[in-house]
């Protein structure tokens, strides 16, 4: 059994992010990097699953600039067996079928049984690559997934569902699955782990040489500063201080005491 | 201009998340330019219930085939429907199933959904959060061929009914064909992921907490001002991923949609899926180190500082208040 996660390399989430001076982009200059918190659900999805069967190979793709290497790094020290950068210097130029095409381009060859994302990135949050990866692909998928169990010749998946409800999904493999966070923890890479990742094989492949062509269907035009949606009195003083006077304020102000 | 609402339902009822929807499909075009699509194996009730509301037709999509959700059913359906009515827009909730599906149906069709969209600007730009809420994004739709959009929940006012003086929506049919090899999902039934031990929807307190608790051991420090603020304890999705509180108290997207009196948000963050679960409480309290934490965005009193330092204070300060 082949499995491909493909993963995303996203500011890290307390990282201060700026809007860079054409409007249009974050400045990357100083930001601090990590794996996006779903795709690592994703990763140790695939590795519980290589655990369970011997057979199997864990393979993760990820697309962007040089900088991706470290997060694809990451994955290989925590046990995926071999690794597929798609570089390509203008992500955020791309939209999300953009980015799926670049990515299904350079898994296909592969003939993946299961292909595993997170169910959307923590920056951009389109929430769309792994959906449409399947569309690409030709094959079934299905979304925000806690647990994955191989039936036969398929899959039985725990989908998560609004407001607290689940659901049990049976698909035939091979499919492309988003993973939802929290199905499990996620494991360290060890020592040992990263000691073995220098040693396996990282293909990197050009975006346009993989034959994607590019999307633009949609295009960011602006990134601003959200608007206030209440006015916000920020409470100054010591933590003692600024505990009296909140409660007075919900006390006489906001009545909710 | 004119517009395709989809119109989502859940157990035989058109959802609130439709009309927000529709709401901000009146933001691109008239009531005689939207049409609604009700889909599913029996739409009458539907299609009434969408018919008194302000758009020009109805459309009853019916197939045996989507009396149950699946993508591939429902993808063949729209993408049928959308060929035949030619809708410059096709608008959507931003609900799980429209995640689960219209990526893949604007695929098909060789365009992108612009999701969870939170505000519509002249043009039309298409506003949508980055970053977990920390940045805006406006987006415009380049090319031919429809523009499909997503409305995150809460992002617009629900739209009631008509007068019923007002003419109601003319009511037609539109049956696609879909082949039951199509179909390669097959769904079971909802289920609930545990007994319910607490209704966090009739609280009139409630303290969130996050991340920035950092780890169990510190929980007893934030339930004890909920308890002195005859609050519910609650908490956004990370804590109980962790297993440090039950899913049942996780206040998101994922879970509870809460409004009480008052909200107090401590150490979280304030991400896009916890905000629309309590954005819409009556007075809303945050307690983050980051100045820049989108929960100031929403919130009407704001502590900047170290929530170890803050909390304790605010505890003794509300049982000060009380002698």
């Amino acid at each position: 059994m082949k499995i491909v996660v493909a993963i995303k390399q996203v500011p890290e989430r307390d990282a201060l992010v700026r809007i860079a001076a054409n409007g249009k982009e974050i400045e990357e200059r100083e930001l601090q990097w990590a794996m996006n918190e779903p795709d690592a659900y994703a990763l140790e999805e695939a590795l519980l699953l290589k655990e369970k069967s011997g057979a199997v190979e864990v393979i993760v793709v990820s697309a962007g600039p040089e900088r991706v290497g470290s997060t694809i790094r990451e994955a290989l020290a925590k046990g995926a067996d071999r690794a597929i950068h798609v570089v390509c210097n203008h992500l955020t130029g791309c939209d999300a079928l953009g980015v799926a095409r670049m990515i299904a381009a350079a898994i296909k060859p592969e003939n993946p049984d299961l292909v595993l994302t997170g169910l959307q990135s923590e920056d951009v949050g389109m929430g769309q690559t792994g959906v449409i990866l399947a569309e690409l692909l030709g094959l079934p998928h299905a979304t925000m997934i806690l647990q994955v169990e191989v039936i036969g010749a398929g899959l039985k998946v725990k989908r998560e569902l609004e407001e607290g409800w689940f659901q049990q999904i049976e698909l035939p493999s091979p499919a492309v699955l988003t993973m939802q966070s929290g199905g499990n923890k996620l494991r360290y890479a060890t020592l040992m782990g990263i000691k073995r990742a220098k040693s396996k094989e990282l293909r990197t492949v050009n975006a346009a040489d993989a034959g994607a062509e590019g999307s633009s269907a949609i295009v960011l035009e602006q990134i601003a500063l959200p608007k206030k949606q209440r006015h916000t009195q920020m409470l100054q003083g010591s933590a003692k201080e600024a505990a009296a006077v909140l409660v007075e304020k919900l006390k006489t102000e906001a009545c909710v005491l | 201009m004119s517009v395709l609402l989809v119109l989502e339902q859940s157990g035989g009822k058109i959802k609130k998340a439709s009309w927000e929807a529709l709401a901000a499909a009146h933001r691109l075009a008239p009531s005689e330019n939207i049409t609604a699509v009700v889909i599913g194996g029996e739409t009458e009730a539907l299609a009434a219930d969408a018919a008194a509301h302000s758009v020009s037709k109805v459309i009853r999509m019916e197939h045996p085939l989507l009396a149950q959700y699946t993508s591939d059913g429902f993808c063949s359906a729209l993408q049928q429907l959308i060929q035949d009515q030619h809708p410059t827009h096709i608008v959507f909730p931003h609900t799980y199933q429209v995640r689960d599906f219209a990526p893949a149906l604007a695929c098909r069709m060789g365009q992108v959904l612009i999701g969870d969209v939170v505000e519509i600007e002249e043009g039309p730009r298409f506003v949508r959060q980055l970053m977990q809420g920390r940045l805006n994004g406006s987006y415009r739709h380049s090319g031919d061929g429809p523009c499909f959009v997503s409305v995150q929940a809460g992002a617009f006012r629900a739209e009631a009914r008509e007068e019923p003086q007002r003419a109601q929506a003319t009511i037609e049919r539109f049956s696609p064909s879909i082949d039951a090899a199509q179909i390669r999902t097959q769904p079971g039934e909802p289920f609930r992921g545990s007994e319910q031990t607490v209704d966090l929807g009739s609280a009139q307190r409630i303290v969130g907490v996050g991340r920035g608790i950092k780890a169990v051991e510190n929980l007893p420090m934030v339930q004890e001002l909920a308890t002195v603020l005859g609050a519910e304890l609650a908490a956004s999705r990370p804590i109980c991923d962790n297993g440090w509180l039950p899913l049942e108290r996780q206040v998101g997207s994922s879970g509870q949609t809460v409004a009480p009196k008052m909200y107090l948000a401590v150490g979280i963050s304030g991400a896009i899926q916890h905000l629309v679960g309590m954005k819409g409480s009556q007075c809303i309290v945050a307690i983050n180190k980051d100045s820049d934490a989108p929960i100031f965005e929403v919130a009407d009193y704001g502590i900047v500082g170290d929530l170890f330092e803050v909390v304790p204070a605010l505890t003794e300060a509300v049982k000060a208040a009380k002698e």
